[in-house]
């Protein structure tokens, strides 16, 4: 790392209806650094990051590159500064060849890095966009450059078919191409084993040897301390601070990150199970492709006690739940729930069987965002007493509990017949989670229960969950996040291709054998 | 195309042309009425082909667009209306008359599109709605102006339709046309091939170059393109007005090619049984134009009957049998859509505005 | 219970909140009614007409004298219920672009039922037992025939919007076979394609001779109130609005989606099904071939004009009514065409939709939420 500035932010302020994103921030990145942007979700990091590619404006405040103030109308003007961006959500397009997302914009950048000279007519045809597309050009330069970082892609697959990590590689691979030596990777490891996420961190280093200089968005604590030159921290849109990982430790980043002295476990009493509740036999369910996603899993869970999922989602996780909550039939095994096979396994059937679902989508999944949080609350009861009379809904009785509800939950919303989508990330999961866990119960299965929230948030879920075993439930949680698992759970198996690999007890589990069991290394 | 489909397609024209067959062996030999059979069909399937390469582009780039009949209309009415001034108030001879009115007809199809991409793009209003507002406009529009301008007293041309300067003329390819029976199948009406070279066109563009990759890749995924620098909202207008160009098109051919003159609602749902085609094909030029060829069949199956009026067995007794295959191409389209003849795809960010 | 001062300070509050916000919500649709009406008026000065003399004569045929409004209440009843179809189906998140087909059909039936139930039963059928029957036949015919098309929605995923624009052009070809043929009126003097009259114990009876109001017309803002309640006060209701504002949150909340798409379609159809019986059994006597035309689109700008709930539907169904009464006095005058309507309405429909543009126009900055009412193809 070297003391030459590449990117610089000055005095950034973004402003959306409603919240102030970023304010008043400064950033710089220097020369061949890896510099580690830390915040919990919401912090405003990729807003900052968004703006210095180009496809947000700042309401106020400078950019400098390389020396000179620039301004970004569109990541076309950062791509031709050398910036690169890896999103969150892959920018690819899975129905296109690697080839053809990489060449995506710029169709014959590689005839003009070959040095080839490009002629009037060609020209011509440049300008009406109908010039033919080199496929075969391109991917031998995808090739080349590829090998050249270790980075190896088949530059004829199918964006689709691959796995998650060889995707992230194409999206760097895409950045390489257009010659970028500022690389910005927003939360890259939310996808990958803990393994994949080492390879990615030795790329990383092999990058920065090249001249690359890295921005790297996270909230994982660990990461940031293995990994980056320099850690900014920010909060609330502000920048809270910038340390080096020799100067600080774990816990006074997340104190930096949250504003206030943080427990980093959540305290649990030794489980005292009970009866069985739910077992899983031998379950083998189809995915929406027609592949087998879940190959024959088969666990069991009692009651007063936390069974763990992890694995890295498309694992069949997504598919397993579904099954278990009915949106999806299983085409052979058994769910028995108190011992009795379900014959129906609708939704309706299996919420009757007093199972409680928090979806991974809470927006999508789990909440009708423009309906009143009083009629969210009664989503999956509303058609019984006394919501719903002989098929007429009793807006006294709705009306009651609802405002019982969010009083005991705290949730935090002008009044019961606001939108859901004017709440919090935050609150909005404590309406569903106040909708759960008020019907009478056996099995609760939450299913990434605190993606995209803050940590206050976090730590109340978690408490919940915790509450609702020790008063007896049978808990399923999945979760790609494998401190929650190792934080909550009693018991935690490990889901690897559509099957169980490992089952073991909390208690005597290593987080270096559960990362292997996950990246489907067995012993 | 798969198999299923395929089989599908060949079938159904088979036993189209089966029918018409046995019907008309009484009267002529099966290789004229095959010949024949073809020969129309290729002709009444142009509009459903045209109608299906405009949703093509317009749902390739991400934007679903059920006003194509309404754009048929209009553009079958002003092409119309044109080549009329031309010819009756600017003197100019019929051919040039006519071709002016393709002219207009293609424009008029163009600028219907450019409020649908309008409506769609930068209002971002719900894109079926919108279809629905250019189709009542068009009915409203052609309706008012058709009796205005022709049907009233003091209007221009004082209540008396002029004499329309006729139909495009047909064109022969020159060896081919020679053939003695099978010629007649290359001696068409020049909108007919202009459909026919615009479905090759269209595959090219659309998979083999820089303007085919940028607007898939905005009909699948548009904010991976808008993150390359690849403007969105332009890529979908440019996509939409051509789509309108072509819908303007095959609007055209039915006041310039099949008759030469305009009736209320003439296109009576081809422009949505191009939809069908095009979901049929799987937004693929050559897919679509398949199935644009079996309504067509279809159809010429209906009008030829006509001419074997006699012949028909007095079982089938015509009125039925008009009527039940007139059905045909509804049903089928309805067939179709339930994907029992192989799923169809549709571009992933197909319908959705798309937000930054 | 006495109410005290300061409860009814409250009541009287509340009325007022609640005008207010109904009048908030009809800003926008009044406005883009205006800028349309003004919009036409360009059309047809272009076109060589006087606009203020055809919409003179427009507001005189709608609303001048009392057989004006007694044609304008006949021409709103269809609409009504129409309009109320097509609304139900923007709720549960579908579009019924077939109302048109239902309507005829339910037209067709109940004129058989009319005309030619007694001759089959044997029986003369008394008015208490005869009316109902036929708007029954109506109502369950066109109940069906929009349940086709909805049950391949759930169960295939086959679009709505193709599938009833289908079953309208085959709705349109059998009720023309049926007209021309089986069901032809036999009498010898009659040329065109229509039935015979329907019997008198079939008929709807008028509210005031000689004016051709009738008591179907009550029946319709009845209706409307049913639908209200049934959408917002039932359990059926809220899983119809839920399949249509979320449908994948009601799929994970236990609500049976397959079976509330057909239901819905099934209710809209049956509305249909119910304004082309209504117009059989209370306004001509008789199905005549091509008397609904248009019906089905109007019924669409109708349900949008009025926020797809049953107030404004019935407010934009008497708008519409209006305007259709009054455009044949207007072409009786002026020589403008009606087609002007048509066009008038599409202009309704495009300010309605894209309300940006009216909110331009007049400077407002209500922050309306943006209703998408379908999906794309994939459903």
């Amino acid at each position: 790392m070297t003391d030459e500035i590449v990117l610089q932010a000055k005095g950034i302020t973004k402003r959306f209806p409603g919240v102030l994103a970023n304010d008043r921030v400064d950033f710089d990145l220097c020369k061949g650094e890896i510099h580690a942007l830390l915040g919990e979700n919401g912090a405003g990091k990729t807003t900052l990051m968004n703006i210095l590619y180009g496809l947000y404006r700042p309401d106020a405040g400078e950019i400098w590159v390389n020396g000179r103030q620039v301004t970004l109308h569109s990541p076309r003007d950062s791509i031709r500064l050398g910036i690169g961006m890896v999103h969150q959500h892959f920018m690819l397009v899975p129905v296109f060849t690697v080839t053809e997302n990489i060449m995506l914009g710029a169709e014959t950048l590689h005839r003009e890095m070959g040095g080839m000279p490009v002629t009037g007519w060609q020209r011509w045809w440049q300008t009406i966009q109908l010039d033919v597309l080199d496929r075969q050009g391109v991917a031998k330069k995808i090739a080349e450059l590829s090998h050249q970082y270790g980075l190896d892609v088949d530059p004829d697959a199918m964006v689709g078919d691959l796995p998650v990590g060889i995707q992230q590689r194409v999206e760097i691979v895409k950045a390489l191409y257009r010659q970028a030596n500022i690389l910005i990777l927003d939360e890259p490891t939310a996808v990958l084993t803990p393994q994949e996420a080492e390879e990615l961190f030795r790329i990383m280093n092999q990058l920065r040897e090249r001249g690359v200089s890295i921005i790297f968005i996270t909230h994982k604590l660990k990461e940031v301390m293995a990994v980056a030159d320099r850690i900014t921290v920010m909060r609330a849109g502000r920048v809270v601070g910038t340390v080096t990982p020799q100067a600080t430790d774990e816990a006074q980043l997340a104190s930096m990150m949250v504003g206030r002295n943080v427990i980093l476990t959540v305290e649990k009493k030794p489980t005292q199970a009970g009866e069985e509740v739910l077992r899983v036999e031998g379950l083998r369910i189809r995915d929406a492709r027609g592949l087998e996603a879940v190959r024959g899993v088969s666990f069991s869970i009692r009651a007063g006690e936390i069974l763990g999922i992890a694995g890295v989602q498309g694992n069949g996780q997504t598919e397993l739940v579904e099954a278990l909550t009915g949106l999806r039939l299983p085409h052979a095994g058994r769910i028995l729930i108190a011992g009795r096979e379900l014959e129906d396994l609708s939704p309706r059937a299996i919420l009757e069987a007093g199972t409680a679902h928090i979806p991974e989508d809470r927006q999508r999944h789990g909440l009708v965002l423009p309906y009143a949080v009083a009629d969210n609350l009664v989503l999956c009861t509303y058609y019984q007493p006394p919501f719903g009379v002989r098929s007429v809904l009793q807006p006294k009785a709705i009306d009651s509990y609802a405002g019982r509800l969010i009083q005991d939950f705290d949730i935090r919303t002008p009044s019961a017949y606001v939108a859901a989508s004017k709440l919090s990330g935050g609150n909005q999961q404590k309406v569903v989670v106040a909708r759960e866990l008020s019907r009478p119960i056996r099995l609760l299965i939450a299913n990434q229960p605190t993606r995209g929230l803050d940590v206050g948030s976090i730590e109340y879920i978690h408490r919940e969950i915790v509450a609702m075993r020790d008063q007896g439930i049978a808990v399923l949680l999945v979760s790609a996040e494998l401190d929650e698992i190792m934080a909550l759970a009693d018991r935690i198996a490990v889901m690897y291709r559509g099957q169980i690999v490992a089952e073991v007890d909390a208690q005597s589990a290593r987080r270096e054998q559960i990362g292997l069991w996950m990246a489907g290394v067995h012993d | 195309m798969d198999w299923r489909r395929f089989g599908f397609i060949a079938l159904i024209i088979a036993i189209l042309f089966s029918v018409m067959v046995l019907i008309g062996r009484v009267q002529t030999s099966p290789i004229v009425i095959v010949t024949s059979m073809m020969a129309t069909t290729i002709a009444v399937a142009t509009p459903l082909t045209l109608g299906a390469l405009s949703g093509i582009f317009c749902e390739r780039a991400g934007v679903v667009n059920i006003g194509i009949e309404g754009m048929m209309l209009a553009a079958a009415f002003f092409g119309w209306l044109a080549s009329i001034y031309l010819n009756h108030v600017y003197k100019f001879a019929p051919l040039p008359s006519l071709i002016g009115g393709v002219v207009a007809a293609v424009l008029t199809g163009g600028l219907f599109a450019l409020l649908h991409a309008l409506l769609s793009v930068t209002f971002k209003v719900d894109q079926i709605i919108g279809g629905t507002v250019i189709n009542i406009l068009a009915v409203g529009i052609t309706g008012f102006l058709n009796r205005q301008l022709f049907f009233e007293e003091g209007s221009i041309f004082g209540g008396d339709v002029p004499h329309a300067p006729g139909t495009l003329p047909r064109i022969a390819i020159p060896i081919l046309a020679d053939f003695p029976v099978v010629g007649r199948i290359f001696d068409q009406q020049p909108i007919t091939f202009a459909a026919i070279l615009l479905v090759m066109v269209t595959h090219f563009v659309l998979f083999y170059t820089r303007w085919g990759l940028r607007t898939r890749a905005v009909g699948e995924h548009p904010r991976a393109a808008d993150t390359v620098g690849i403007s969105v909202e332009r890529v979908r207008y440019m996509n939409v007005v051509i789509g309108g160009l072509m819908a303007g098109l095959g609007g055209a051919y039915f006041t310039l090619e099949s008759v030469s003159s305009f009736e209320p609602l003439m296109t009576n749902g081809r422009g949505f049984i191009s939809l069908a085609a095009m979901i049929f094909g799987n937004w693929t030029p050559f897919g679509a134009w398949a199935a644009a060829l079996i309504f067509g069949a279809a159809q010429a199956l209906q009008i030829n009957m006509q001419f074997f009026r006699e012949v028909i067995p007095p079982q089938l007794a015509i009125l039925q049998i008009s009527y039940v295959v007139g059905l045909a191409p509804y049903i089928l389209t309805m067939i179709i859509l339930t994907g029992i003849v192989g799923k169809t795809v549709p571009p992933a960010a197909d319908g959705q505005p798309y937000e930054k | 219970m006495q109410l005290d001062n300061e409860s009814r300070g409250m009541f009287w509050r509340s009325v007022l909140s609640a005008v207010r916000a109904a009048l908030r919500a009809m800003l926008i649709p009044l406005l883009a009614v205006f800028t349309a009406m003004l919009t036409g008026g360009v059309v047809i000065a272009l076109a060589g007409g006087n606009p203020i003399a055809a919409y003179v004569g427009l507001f005189q045929g709608a609303f001048g004298s009392a057989r004006a409004l007694s044609e304008t209440a006949v021409w709103s009843t269809p609409y009504i219920f129409a309009g109320l179809a097509v609304s139900l189906t923007f709720r549960g998140g579908l579009f019924n672009i077939g109302a048109e087909g239902q309507l005829a059909f339910g037209a067709v039936a109940a004129a058989w039922v009319g005309y030619a139930l007694p001759e089959v039963l044997g029986l003369s059928l008394p008015p208490i037992v005869h009316l109902p029957l036929a708007i029954g036949a109506g109502i369950v015919v066109g109940a069906i025939w929009a349940a086709i098309p909805g049950a391949l929605k759930a169960y295939t995923g086959g679009h709505e919007v193709i599938n009833t624009i289908m079953m309208n052009y085959i709705s349109l070809n059998l009720v023309s076979y049926l007209l021309n043929g089986p069901m032809k009126d036999p009498d010898p003097l009659n040329v065109i394609a229509r039935t015979p009259l329907i019997d008198e114990s079939a008929r709807i009876p008028p509210i005031v001779e000689p004016l051709r109001i009738h008591w179907g017309f009550p029946l319709a803002f009845l209706i409307a109130c049913l639908v209200w309640w049934l959408l917002w006060r039932t359990t059926l209701g809220f899983e119809i609005r839920t399949v249509g504002t979320n449908i994948e949150a009601a799929r994970y909340a236990g609500i049976r989606v397959k079976r509330i798409l057909v239901l819905t379609m099934a209710l809209s159809g049956a509305l249909a099904g119910l304004a082309g019986a209504i117009e059989v059994t209370g306004l001509n006597y008789r199905h005549e071939l091509g008397f609904s035309i248009g019906y089905g689109f109007d019924a669409i700008a109708i349900a949008l004009l009025g926020k797809t709930h049953p107030l404004g539907v019935v407010l934009a169904a008497l708008l519409f009514g209006a305007m259709r009464n009054g455009a044949t006095r207007m072409q009786f005058l002026t020589q403008i065409p009606v087609d002007i309507i048509s066009v008038i309405q599409g202009l309704i429909l495009l300010f309605v939709a894209a309300d940006r543009i009216v909110r331009y126009l007049y400077r407002i900055r209500v922050a309306e939420e943006r209703v998408v009412l379908t999906r794309g193809w994939g459903g």
